[in-house]
């Protein structure tokens, strides 16, 4: 039976049919799917959302050398988070086949960098596969866990945005149940630091068996062609690419590219005058292949480091046609930057924070935004949980009007041993955290503070404000996020405060089912009272639009009824609708 | 090149974009065709411009369209349809663009800076552009959001796809509360090309 899948739900089935019995993760695009597709249809898998990568990472590990089939899945920078353990891991190697999902982000769609993890992968000495279409999502999920069980071995998953969010036809199977497998308490193999000595040959041993199966593996293939001048040895989703650009060249495919197969790249290219070396992301594949001396090829210094590649982006690189440009000159092609929400709580906080001319150390969330206009009220931005160690940093480099800004999952993902450090070293830290009961940015996932778990079942919440108190914070205020005054106020009494404070601006993410689902009264403009004084305006909300007559209007079907602009306005004009009828 | 039909539907976050390049994948894959389809957007959808591109053939590789290439870009609001209007075929390839703005709420002083005249600047550069009042419709028919659907239906008179399929793929796929309405917009559409 064929089915069109996105490669993430690829990869959810494929672990569904292979009998995974744990699943963990947190959201992160571009990796999100997996986990939610698994929650929606595939439940028995056992799927969960953890606090952060490196618990997720645990869990998984903890499940596998009991014996389960696991997955676990993060995008890039969530294995930076994860690293301490993924680093370790296979000094004990596994016992269930274990495999690891990491989510590359190519041209940085949602990402604050572009690093790629197949150098992470072979500081770790783990085996990466490199699916090149949805198909192979789902095929190497399977085989994945395989080799991983042969060879004790953790595995990398490496996607990038492209083939994770990309459909195609994926033929699929039915789950068959694997049992668990013997797990026996030996602290020889899985005490690493006590015996870490005796452990290290070890890797070197399954390294060097994985090297040698590299050489004749199914995950790399040769595509011979007529033509005797040019090959390309590519990996991932940049194979389909070269499969349309260059439909005569011979191919060696590579999926898997942690190690690499020395004996096959060298053959290859001594058949060839020229072999273009095609990668997404870095030179890892080329940079293996100069080491080993063969130098008949061409790679990264004509298609570039930078970006998600395409097909018109290698047409423009061999010099085969440079596909047209968009329509720049003789109109104005305005940009559509992203906004906020209608409705979304975190407007009124960047308002008052702008208000209040404060340095503001932002942190990762839909609320980034507050950096671009019209509030540009977030000054630092750089990584989970960030917010609160450079606030402290700031403000020991003499910038005392400093104020954190954190999200609630991303306070609990890494949040909270910054918290308890700048109370332990007397910081004066005033932290704002957007509690919005959801891991917004990916699409409101639920999280600790919640009170949901991944299945949409009660699970128990976190009391954020009593969590901050016990950690010793002196001031902790909770204020409804759509109370513009009340927020201001709020944050105005935190920053005087002599000692660490918190403001929580609760209100839940209007994309959460049950704030989509709930019976809304909207509001309305009533033109008589209206002066056009345009204040409405300023709150930025995408519902609000002007009549012909320039009037504000409200559309119906997308306000939210938070309130915010009806308190802006002068004249009382802007009313619910019920009570105008 | 090969017989593979490139479609660029592009669109603003809210807009259905997204759903009728989802509708078109499966009416292409139900006539029996090799599909692909990729959705391209950025920080956040909401409100922000949405490109989704769908790719079938015998075999399809890429799942990204090239520009150039597109046998069709549907536009869902005109300034987007600019956007992407240089990955219409120039020669072979269809603009469908409906005829309707929406001002990026972002951007100071859009309104009066809109590329109003978006229509005419695009078939002065000698490309096909076909202009449908699909909201207008739409609204007219009791919903202003089935203009997609009503682009929808244009679209699927230039493919090589049997009306009953798509009817097949709308029922499957289109909530039971909102189908009849949606055939009925699908099927305005529809005459609106012929």
């Amino acid at each position: 039976m064929r089915e069109f899948l996105l490669g993430n739900e690829a990869i959810a089935r494929g672990a569904w049919e292979a009998g995974v019995k744990f699943v963990s993760g947190y959201p992160g695009t571009p990796s999100t799917e997996i986990i939610e597709t698994l929650a929606t249809r595939f439940p028995e898998t056992n799927p969960r959302w953890s606090a952060n990568e490196k618990v997720a990472f645990e869990e998984g590990m903890g499940a596998a050398i009991g014996g389960l089939r696991v997955l676990v899945t993060m995008k890039h920078v969530g294995l930076n988070v994860a690293a301490d353990a993924f680093m370790v891991f296979p000094y004990s190697g596994t016992n269930g086949g274990f495999v690891v999902i990491s989510a590359d982000d190519p041209g940085m769609h949602s990402s604050q960098n572009e690093q790629d993890n197949r150098y992470l992968a072979r500081v770790g000495k783990v085996p990466v596969l490199e699916p090149s279409d949805a198909q192979e999502c789902h095929d190497f999920m399977i085989a994945g866990l395989e080799l991983s069980e042969q060879f004790k071995s953790p595995v990398m998953l490496r996607t990038t945005t492209r083939l994770a969010h990309h459909k195609g036809l994926v033929e699929v199977g039915e789950r068959k149940e694997v049992e668990r497998r013997e797990f026996i308490a030996d602290a020889k193999r899985f005490s690493v630091p006590i015996y870490r000595l005796a452990r290290r040959p070890e890797v070197e041993k399954t390294l060097t068996a994985l090297t040698e199966y590299a050489e004749t593996c199914s995950f790399n293939r040769i595509e011979h062609t007529d033509n005797k001048s040019v090959g390309v040895v590519t990996s991932g989703i940049a194979y389909q690419y070269v499969k349309e650009v260059m439909p005569d060249a011979s191919v060696l495919r590579l999926g898997m590219t942690f190690p690499l197969p020395a004996k096959l790249l060298r053959e290859f290219c001594s058949q060839y005058e020229t072999v273009y070396v095609i990668e997404e992301g870095e030179p890892f594949i080329e940079e293996y292949m100069r080491n080993l001396g063969i130098t008949n090829i061409k790679g990264k210094e004509i298609f570039g480091v930078i970006g998600e590649y395409s097909p018109g982006r290698l047409r423009s690189a061999l010099a085969l046609g440079n596909p047209p440009k968009p329509f720049v000159e003789g109109i104005n092609l305005l940009p559509r930057p992203p906004m906020m929400c209608v409705g979304c709580g975190h407007r009124t906080v960047f308002a008052a924070l702008k208000q209040l001319k404060v340095t503001v150390s932002g942190d990762i969330g839909c609320y980034t935004l507050g950096a671009l206009p019209p509030y540009e009220a977030e000054h630092t931005t750089f990584c989970m949980g960030a917010s609160i160690g450079v606030a402290v940093g700031l403000q020991e480099a003499g910038h005392d009007n400093t104020v954190a800004v954190i999200g609630d999952s991303t306070f609990i993902h890494a949040g909270i041993p910054p918290l308890i450090d700048a109370i332990y070293n007397k910081s004066h830290l005033t932290l704002v955290i957007l509690d919005n009961s959801a891991t917004g940015m990916t699409g409101s996932q639920q999280n600790p503070a919640s009170g949901k778990n991944v299945l949409g079942e009660d699970a128990p919440k976190l009391d954020l404000e009593a969590f901050c108190r016990a950690t010793g914070v002196g001031l902790v205020e909770v204020v409804d996020t759509w109370q513009r005054k009340e927020i201001v106020g709020t944050l105005r009494r935190s920053i005087a405060y002599k000692g660490p404070s918190v403001v929580i601006a609760r209100g839940a993410c209007q994309q959460l089912p049950e704030m989509k689902k709930r019976n809304i009264i909207p509001f309305s403009v009533d033109e008589e009272l209206c002066t056009q004084c345009d204040a409405c305006f300023k709150v930025w909300c995408p519902a609000i639009t002007r009549t012909e007559q320039n009037f504000p209007v409200i559309a119906a079907n997308e306000c939210t009824s938070c309130i915010v602009c009806a308190q802006v306005c002068p004249t009382d004009a802007i009313k619910l609708m019920e009570v105008m009828a | 090149m090969n017989n593979t039909i490139s479609l660029m539907f592009a669109g603003v976050g809210g807009q259905g974009s997204l759903l009728i390049a989802e509708l078109t994948s499966l009416a292409a894959v139900s006539a029996g065709y090799d599909t692909k389809q990729t959705e391209v957007h950025g920080v956040s959808q909401r409100g922000g411009s949405v490109e989704t591109h769908v790719r079938f053939g015998e075999k399809v590789h890429s799942p990204i369209v090239t520009p150039g290439e597109a046998f069709a870009v549907i536009g869902l609001e005109k300034l987007e349809a600019l956007r992407f209007a240089h990955y219409v075929d120039p020669k072979d390839g269809t603009i469908l663009v409906n005829d309707y703005e929406l001002i990026p709420g972002s951007v100071a002083n859009a309104e009066k800076i809109y590329p109003h005249e978006t229509i005419d600047f695009l078939k002065s550069k000698g490309l096909r552009v076909t202009a449908l009042p699909a909201s207008t419709t739409a609204r007219e028919l009791g919903d202003g959001r089935m203009a997609n659907v009503v682009l929808l239906g244009a679209l699927s008179t230039l493919l090589p796809i049997d009306q009953a399929i798509w009817e097949k793929t709308l029922k499957l796929r289109i909530p039971a509360r909102f189908l009849e309405g949606n055939l009925k917009a699908f099927q305005v559409g529809r005459e609106m090309i012929s």
